[in-house]
């Protein structure tokens, strides 16, 4: 059974890494790896001068792993569009059915013209492509994108490659419930912001389908050993969500039964 | 004839005279990159097709690491 269903793709993990930002390419075919991922996220460049056999991104991906292109360093939804067309042309229509639609509307925060992602979903859904746009952290604009037709929701915790983890863990929350209500098959993933394993253990345990992330893994000092982190840190979270925590209470209760206890010496 | 390729304008030699030509002088991976010919993209299988001319302007794109 799969683990996570966005649209007609059925991935194996919760986990999606990204690809950018590696030390090299050794390193990123290492993590991908070890993470288990079943989607990793790659950017549409010019092609860049290389010397003959030099490997490149495409040998590293492993052959059954899912692509989710982005439209990362597109500003408008003109561009969004044609780099998805890029994207499919690329990949061909089946392993280039899935975009992350990424509008970006300011250079520094790289937060989401949450408008032009609204609009270029339905753009591409309407082209048939899998639609899973990252956007801001607001209830509203993850509505407005299921009116869309997005196939995934991807909210930011914090920033891109911020590290701050989930800024926002209320209005996450108010996310998952309303998504749910609105389209109970939409998955709900966490992209951008991730710092470390508890971020991402204390996002799934919320009850997020899944986490995307890049930086928080590419840029730690030992990236293979963050991205096993990572794997069982989604893991664990997912478990705990599932298996049901324990309310919070103020006082203690004790754990062994008071029951059978020795009388006091004193 | 003069084109630009990525955003750097060049002289072809005289042989090349279509996308096709153009992505084998390169020395592009094929299968590996994808093409727009003044703003619309070129199907692989168009690229012996479509001709090149003067002033063209050709962006060739592939897949590069990011998040």
């Amino acid at each position: 059974m799969a683990a996570l269903t966005v649209g007609s793709v059925e991935l194996q993990s919760r986990l999606i890494v990204g690809t950018g930002k590696y030390k090299n390419l050794d390193e990123a075919e290492t993590c991908l790896r070890v993470s288990e991922a079943d989607m990793v996220t790659v950017a549409i460049r010019r092609v860049p001068q290389a010397a003959p056999g030099e490997r490149s991104l495409w040998d590293v991906i492993p052959e059954g792993m899912h692509i989710l292109p982005n439209t990362a360093g597109c500003y408008t939804e003109d561009d969004c569009v044609r780099t998805a067309h890029l994207a499919r042309e690329l990949l061909g229509e089946e392993r280039g059915k899935c975009i992350k639609v990424e509008v970006i509307g300011d250079e520094k925060t790289l937060f989401p013209d949450v408008a032009a992602t609204i609009a270029a979903t339905k753009r591409l859904v309407d082209e048939g492509f899998i639609c899973m746009p990252y956007i801001t952290d607001d209830p509203v604009s993850c509505l407005k994108l299921l009116d869309a037709g997005a196939h995934a929701v991807m909210p930011l915790a914090a920033p891109i490659g911020s590290g701050l983890g989930i800024r926002n863990p209320y209005n996450l929350k108010i996310i998952l419930e309303q998504v749910r209500e609105k389209a109970p098959g939409v998955p709900v993933i966490v992209d951008a912001g991730v710092g470390t394993a508890s971020d991402a253990a204390f996002a799934m345990e919320m009850g997020v389908d899944g986490i995307l992330m890049n930086t928080a893994i590419a840029q730690a000092k030992d990236a293979p050993k963050m991205a096993v982190a990572m794997r069982d840190a989604v893991r664990a979270g997912r478990m705990a969500f599932e298996a049901g925590r324990i309310p919070r209470k103020l006082y203690a209760t004790a754990s062994s039964p008071l029951e059978g206890t020795l009388p006091s010496l004193n | 004839m003069r084109i630009a390729v990525n955003g750097t304008s060049q002289e072809l030699p005289a042989e090349v005279e279509s996308v096709q030509d153009l992505v084998s002088t390169l020395a592009l991976a094929q299968e590996q990159v994808a093409v727009e010919h003044n703003g619309a993209i070129v199907r692989r299988a168009a690229w012996p097709k479509v001709a090149l001319a003067d002033g063209d302007v050709v962006e060739i794109v592939t897949l590069v690491g990011g998040g």
